[in-house]
């Protein structure tokens, strides 16, 4: 039997004043699985993650959550580092919060950051990384807890092209070393497609299941993916899924 | 621009402009009581630079433990009101209130509170209310700055109040508290001359006595040297927070100029 690591049943979100954001959605996440939320802008991506990190409640329905400290992070569209602080104090912030020792937790902390190859950074304050290394630091601290759900919202928003394919290569090499069941939000179908084995697609908001595809090969991604078969039907597919939600909105 | 012409050209019209004051008051025979030339003035400056040294470190020592005291109270109280939105509902009507009403119009009271022989408290008190408002609005903001998405993941990694105050608002409040501070400073040395020159006692000797006494002396010569210590006082300390605030900040964010 399958683990379920968080779910959403039918959870509606109200936001006051600005009337419902999400649902009624349902969704549920097995141990290990990597899942592409997608959807245009405004369409409740973000908020199911909230919902799914527990930062939000919703206003009907039921959120299921990973419990105990530690095991869900996040990470957003901007590296949402402290600025005062240095790369390796960032990474070992959830552990010192959650009562680690600090020389434990500075130790843990450097070990992340060399799986996120950024040895030698560890004294970096924020401002001294490039756009993609303080991304990397962002990601090193979502994992240095070994979460068993990791949320990423829209994380290569503000990247160029050729860092965000090496960001999206370094994420599934993670994944294949800590297995955390993986949600990733974006308004990006080839990325979701290269980056999640299962893609759900929400309509204009507030947002519903639209479709759910599954991306039949291998994770991680094995070199050359992008030109296969297979990409490129899915990547169709759901193209055409989303300008469909999108039309019937309109 | 070319780093040598930035500095030199305020030296230039400075020196310009006393040039063309000195020649004036000699072509024009000013009166020495109307407005002595700078010679004079700096004459005036030599001779009594001693009494002008002792009276500007009295005013600066004032000023600063005006500023200390300004400091403790209002980081504690913005402390406090960032805890308690009920809180600064009830507090920031007295906040503004003591920021509009002029410093001039409660020195008497001050004056009187402190006791006619301690002028020095009453001055230091004044300053401290002129000082406090930058600071604690300066406090306000920052503590309230930190990043909501860091927020919410120290709601999300279950930190504590404690934790949040001092490894999150703390730390983000840090360059707010810094420009609340220089503002502070420079106010706090206006708060102790215009509390000195309501006190009208010479009990605390600091720059505005010696305005004052050179004043009812018809010593204009005097006058401007005192007032040019002060100036200088001023310069030398906005300068001072200035460059503490510069270093600090490109430590706190790693940032080297």
């Amino acid at each position: 039997m399958t683990t379920v690591v968080a779910a959403l049943e039918e959870v509606e979100v109200d936001y006051a004043g600005r009337g419902k954001a999400l649902g009624p959605f349902s969704l549920t996440l097995a141990a290990g699985e990597t899942l592409a939320l997608i959807g245009p802008s405004g369409c409740g991506k973000s908020t199911a993650l909230r919902l799914l990190a527990g930062l939000e409640a919703p206003s009907r329905g039921r959120a299921v959550l990973a419990q105990g400290r530690g095991e869900t992070s996040l990470v957003f569209q901007a590296p949402t580092l402290m600025p005062w602080a240095s790369a390796e104090a960032n990474v070992a912030l959830p552990l010192e919060l959650a009562g680690v020792a600090r020389a434990e937790a500075r130790s843990r902390a450097r070990e992340a950051l060399a799986a996120v190859r950024l040895e030698g950074a560890e004294a970096a304050k924020p401002a001294q990384l490039s756009g993609g290394m303080a991304m990397r630091v962002s990601l090193a601290r979502a994992l240095v807890t070994r979460p068993k759900l990791l949320l990423l919202d829209e994380p290569f928003a503000a990247l160029d092209e050729i860092t965000r394919r090496a960001l999206a290569d370094d994420i599934q090499a993670l994944w294949a070393d800590l297995k955390p069941a993986i949600v990733f939000v974006t308004h990006n179908v080839e990325e979701a497609a290269y980056m999640a084995g299962r893609l759900v697609v929400l309509s204009p908001g507030p947002g519903r299941t639209a479709i759910e595809a599954a991306v039949e090969a291998p994770m991680p991604r094995p070199a050359g993916f992008r030109t296969t078969p297979v990409f490129r039907e899915t990547a169709e597919r759901v193209s055409a899924a989303l300008a469909q939600a999108m039309a019937a909105a309109a | 621009m070319n780093r040598a012409l930035a500095i030199a050209a305020p030296v230039i019209l400075v020196a310009v402009l006393l040039a063309i004051w000195e020649q004036a008051c000699r072509a024009l025979n000013v009166p020495a009581y109307f407005l002595p030339a700078p010679s004079a003035v700096a004459a005036a400056a030599v001779n009594t630079a001693p009494l002008l040294l002792a009276s500007a470190w009295n005013t600066l020592s004032m000023a600063l433990a005006a500023l200390v005291t300004a400091s403790l109270i209002a980081c504690s109280l913005a402390l406090v009101v960032s805890l308690s939105p009920l809180f600064e509902e009830a507090v920031r009507p007295i906040a503004v209130a003591l920021q509009v009403t002029p410093v001039v119009a409660i020195a008497p009271l001050a004056v009187i509170w402190a006791g006619l022989d301690h002028p020095e408290r009453a001055i230091v008190g004044l300053a401290a209310v002129v000082a406090f408002f930058p600071i604690f609005s300066g406090a306000l903001t920052g503590l309230r700055a930190a990043d909501p998405d860091l927020e919410r993941l120290f709601d999300l990694y279950g930190a504590t109040r404690t934790q949040r105050l001092s490894r999150l608002r703390l730390p983000s409040a840090a360059p707010f508290l810094l420009e609340g501070h220089k503002v502070a400073a420079g106010l706090a040395i206006v708060g102790a001359v215009v509390a000195e020159f309501v006190a009208g006692s010479g009990g605390a000797q600091g720059l505005a006595w010696r305005i004052l006494e050179a004043a009812n002396r018809l010593q204009t010569a005097k006058m401007f040297a005192a007032v040019l210590a002060l100036a200088l006082m001023g310069a030398g300390l906005h300068a001072a927070f200035q460059l503490a605030e510069r270093e600090i900040l490109a430590r706190w964010s790693g940032r080297r100029r």
